[in-house]
């Protein structure tokens, strides 16, 4: 019986976990700035990180498609099991969601996304300055929903660990010898 | 009486058209004058709205062609209104003190075909360099359109100091390119 999640999938949960705690984190800061050299490097920074986390994300979803995760606990009640379900469905929704809004916006704002300043990711949308400010609304009440879901996620495997005592967390965790 | 004023304005006429067209006045409306650099691998665009200029260009005798053109540089349009700001203070182009960039010709010379090379002036920020600007002519009606690229590098003239010193995020060349349609007379 397989108890553990397998190491890709592992590596995928905490690299991007990783990068979406940067990325929050350097985004909330970024937009406050004035504008400056080191404004435009964070941006720059944020848009390669985040369509990093597209890319992973593609490769997670793929990965998931093809290998069956570790079964729920016996304990958990229909309830719970739905919230559960209905929470890493919109963690994967958002992981997708949110790169895309922010890379709409940016063609809308005319300031094209170059990965790693090498790769031009091709502008979907022509530059439109209002359509550029709503989605710029959108890509943070996406971010906004993103932050809620990761404290019920982060606050969920918590519960699993300390309270229920059961293996939701540990199976997400570097096998012990 | 008529007839005869009417046949001396004929004979004027087709003087006046053997004699070569001369392009004098910029239509600012049916120009543009614009700008691309790098920004961190990004290619960016912008655009100067408001410029005026002077000219005389005869198709015939390039070689005494004059050309002066005025850009004023608050009317800059980088894309966003925070850039537009930015590039008016004074370690960009510091509008207040040198609200005009200006180019004045010294010589052009005709290098066959539609194509000139238009050696002159260039200042900005209160430096003046040489530079030697290649373009097109082309004439559409009773217009003509003149073409051409000039690659700069802004630290020659100071644009973009303190922070923005470093071309790692901002890079140094910067092409601007222009499309003046002038009137003939």
């Amino acid at each position: 019986m397989t108890t553990h999640y397998t190491t890709t999938a592992k590596t995928l949960h905490w690299g991007i976990a990783a990068l979406i705690f940067g990325l929050l984190g350097l985004g909330f800061y970024m937009t406050g700035l004035p504008l400056s050299p080191n404004k435009l490097q964070l941006y720059s920074w944020h848009k390669w990180a985040g369509v990093s986390v597209f890319l992973l994300a593609s490769i997670r979803l793929a990965w998931r498609a093809t290998h069956r995760p570790p079964a729920l606990p016996q304990h958990m009640g229909p309830l719970e099991r739905l919230a559960a379900h209905a929470g890493h469905h919109l963690l994967y929704v958002l992981m997708f969601a949110i790169p895309l809004s922010g890379w709409l916006m940016s063609s809308a704002k005319g300031f094209q996304t170059v990965w790693f300043g090498v790769l031009p990711i091709p502008d979907l949308l022509d530059k439109d300055k209002a359509l550029g400010d709503w989605l710029q609304t959108v890509h943070m009440g996406l971010n906004f929903t993103l932050v809620a879901v990761l404290l019920g996620h982060v606050g969920a495997a918590l519960k699993h660990h300390f309270i229920d005592k059961d293996d939701v967390l540990t199976r997400m965790l570097a096998r012990r010898a | 009486m008529k007839r005869t004023a009417l046949a001396l304005f004929s004979a004027l006429s087709l003087a006046t058209a053997a004699h070569a067209v001369e392009y004098t006045q910029v239509q600012p409306d049916k120009s543009q004058i614009t700008f691309a650099y790098q920004q961190m691998g990004v290619a960016m665009q912008g655009a100067f709205k408001k410029f005026t200029g002077q000219l005389r260009f005869d198709p015939a005798a390039p070689a005494a062609a004059k050309s002066t053109i005025e850009v004023e540089l608050a009317s800059v349009d980088t894309g966003s209104s925070e850039g537009d700001t930015e590039v008016a203070t004074k370690t960009w182009f510091d509008t207040k003190a040198f609200p005009r960039a200006r180019f004045e010709s010294s010589s052009v010379k005709a290098l066959g075909g539609n194509k000139y090379e238009v050696a002159g002036k260039l200042t900005i920020k209160g430096k003046t360099l040489d530079v030697v600007v290649p373009a097109t002519f082309a004439a559409q009606g009773k217009t003509g359109v003149f073409e051409g690229r000039l690659t700069i590098r802004r630290g020659d003239f100071s644009i973009g100091e303190g922070a923005w010193k470093a071309f790692d995020i901002v890079a140094n060349d910067v092409v601007i390119q222009f499309r003046l349609t002038a009137a003939a007379q």
